[in-house]
């Protein structure tokens, strides 16, 4: 039998329990130390809103069911914040100055809300950030049928709390310095698309515009217009907690700077999840691919190595799906190269290509087989070994040849 | 997961294109004992299987039930699962219909529901027979053991 692991995870949300799955895969023996800041069991963190919303409710939070950590034989700290890593002597040290040994550690912190340095911003009056099942707590303990809720950022989380509070409060402002809302994931029309069918729910857009000030209940922008409200929600973007790995020495860009296994440049330690780089396929660049999918299979990868196996994780890229008020939309990839659209009053879809390949999509409304698009940019399928014209009219296994279909409909890894 | 679950195999030669795969997949999934009775409804009972038409051929994709499988890895609730058996299926109390499921999903096999939930195949887990396989008149559709 091999020799005993300490493994010790620092985070209890995908990345984390894609690790335990991983190592779990090579060694069932060994112990496993999950420690959290959050005393939750392990929940879905972009279900918060719905949780707001009263779609789902506490019992159907959780990410897996109650009997994981006992079925992987995990020791949990939670409610424990990490207060350093002590690389050379391969333990952790909590804040309550207990510390934990490893052998083999995960950082998996996750990231936090960004709080832009606008003046009276910090200090704010029921201000609040759309991060953690507790902030939203606070958020549901703040807001009533008559707030008037000012929130900053039309990215994914600030229109997700939007919907969230749109079943509680009537009165909702958001305000974005960009040019149009969803600018990680949609273009400018596509944009404009979503933007006009969440107004058509009453909530209010104010873009192109910042908050220079806040003072009392009144929100300055740099426009000169002024907002007044009862809660404000904070969600200009988010910045990964890199700073356990950067204190104890390792390598740090704009997050946690990994090899393809997962591996810090610490003795082994490894990091996924929110606060790590991935190299984008599709663009060549390391960025911050702050995407549950991403953290689960980095988390995963990260544990097979962790347990001595030898995995790489080659294949991530920008992806999302997600919805605002029954109107989904799912993108992929990269949008750039020669661009392709079809749009009509209720779908709209982009299709981009450059060099021989199918490089990005997005997909508004009919958003039906759209994996078929995402595996043939994540596998590079070259577009000549295709039939570009079905491709174009919809994700279909038509467009593949005869053979590579039939592999297909007898597959399945 | 080292299991050697059955699988439905598609033989697209052998696809009439008639849709009986489709009908019985919806009605397995119906809740109805009678199947006149389960299509006279106003909502029409959802299939979880998707037929492709081509100009002279035609098949049915249903979920390939994966080793590795991208939608259980990247589902954002845990609604979707794989079982003991290498059985994919999804919790649909669990599933808030976000569709990232769909983003993954290389086989286009998951399907958005009428409702919330997403639609999937869970090869007719209650009879143990996926209707499909069952109900195809030309073979076109197996459900076996292969290496």
């Amino acid at each position: 039998m091999k020799e005993k692991m300490k493994y010790v995870i620092i985070g209890n949300s995908a990345a984390a329990i894609g690790c335990v799955s991983g190592i779990r895969t090579l060694d069932k023996v060994s112990s496993i130390t999950l420690i959290s800041d959050e005393s939750h069991f392990t929940y879905s963190r972009p279900l918060i809103s719905y949780w707001l919303k009263g779609s789902v409710t506490d019992d159907k939070m959780y990410y897996r069911n109650s009997d994981f950590y006992e079925k992987n034989t995990c020791t949990t700290l939670l409610g424990k914040k990490v207060d350093k890593i002590d690389a050379s002597a391969k333990k952790v040290v909590l804040d309550d100055g207990n510390t934990v040994e490893y052998d083999k550690l995960l950082v998996a912190t996750g990231s936090s809300p960004f709080v832009p340095p606008v003046e009276g911003l910090a200090n704010a009056q029921n201000s609040f950030t759309f991060m953690t099942w507790d902030s939203v707590k606070a958020v549901k303990e703040a807001v009533s049928k008559d707030s008037k809720v000012v929130i900053m950022g039309a990215g994914l989380i600030g229109l997700k709390a939007a919907e969230g509070l749109h079943e509680v409060c009537e009165d909702i402002t958001i305000v974005d310095l960009a040019d149009r809302i969803l600018p990680s994931i949609l273009d400018k029309k596509g944009a404009d698309f979503v933007q006009k069918h969440i107004e058509k729910e009453g909530i209010k857009f104010v873009l192109n515009d910042a908050a220079s000030s806040v003072k009392g209940n009144t929100i300055s922008l740099k426009s000169g217009q002024e907002l007044t409200y009862d809660v404000l929600i904070v969600a200009v973007g988010v910045r990964p907690n890199t700073g356990l790995v950067k204190d104890a020495g390792g390598n740090v860009n704009r997050g946690v700077v990994t090899d393809n296994r997962q591996a810090t440049t610490l003795d082994g330690v490894y990091s996924a999840g929110d606060c790590t780089e991935s190299f984008d396929i599709c663009t060549g660049q390391n960025k911050i691919l702050a995407l549950l999918p991403n953290a689960y299979m980095q988390g995963e990868i990260a544990g097979i190595n962790m347990a001595g196996g030898d995995k790489t994780f080659d294949t991530a890229m920008p992806m999302n799906a997600i919805g605002f008020f029954g109107l989904h939309m799912i993108t992929a990839g990269a949008m750039e190269g020669e661009c392709l659209e079809a749009i009509d009053d209720n779908n709209y879809k982009k299709m981009y290509f450059s060099d021989g390949l199918f490089k990005g999509y997005i997909l508004i409304g009919e958003i039906s087989r759209a994996g078929i698009y995402t595996s043939l940019i994540r596998e590079k399928t070259p577009m000549d070994q295709i039939d570009s014209n079905l491709l174009k009219v919809s994700p279909q296994l038509l467009v593949f040849d005869k053979k590579a279909r039939q592999h297909k409909l007898a597959g399945g890894k | 997961m080292e299991v050697n679950v059955k699988k439905i195999y598609v033989n697209e030669d052998r696809c009439l294109g008639c849709h009986l795969c489709e009908y019985y997949c919806a009605f397995a999934h119906s809740g109805q004992k009678d199947m006149v009775k389960a299509f006279s409804g106003e909502a029409k009972p959802q299939p979880r299987l998707t037929i492709e038409e081509g100009d002279s051929i035609n098949f049915a994709v249903s979920c390939r039930h994966c080793e590795t499988p991208l939608c259980v890895e990247s589902c954002i609730t845990g609604a979707m699962q794989i079982d003991e058996d290498g059985r994919v299926f999804v919790d649909e109390s669990r599933c808030v219909g976000c569709y990232t499921c769909i983003l993954v999903c290389p086989f286009g096999s998951v399907i958005p529901g009428k409702e919330k939930a997403i639609k999937k195949c869970d090869l007719c887990i209650e009879s143990g027979n996926p209707a499909c396989a069952e109900n195809c008149p030309n073979l076109a559709i197996i459900y076996e053991e292969r290496e």
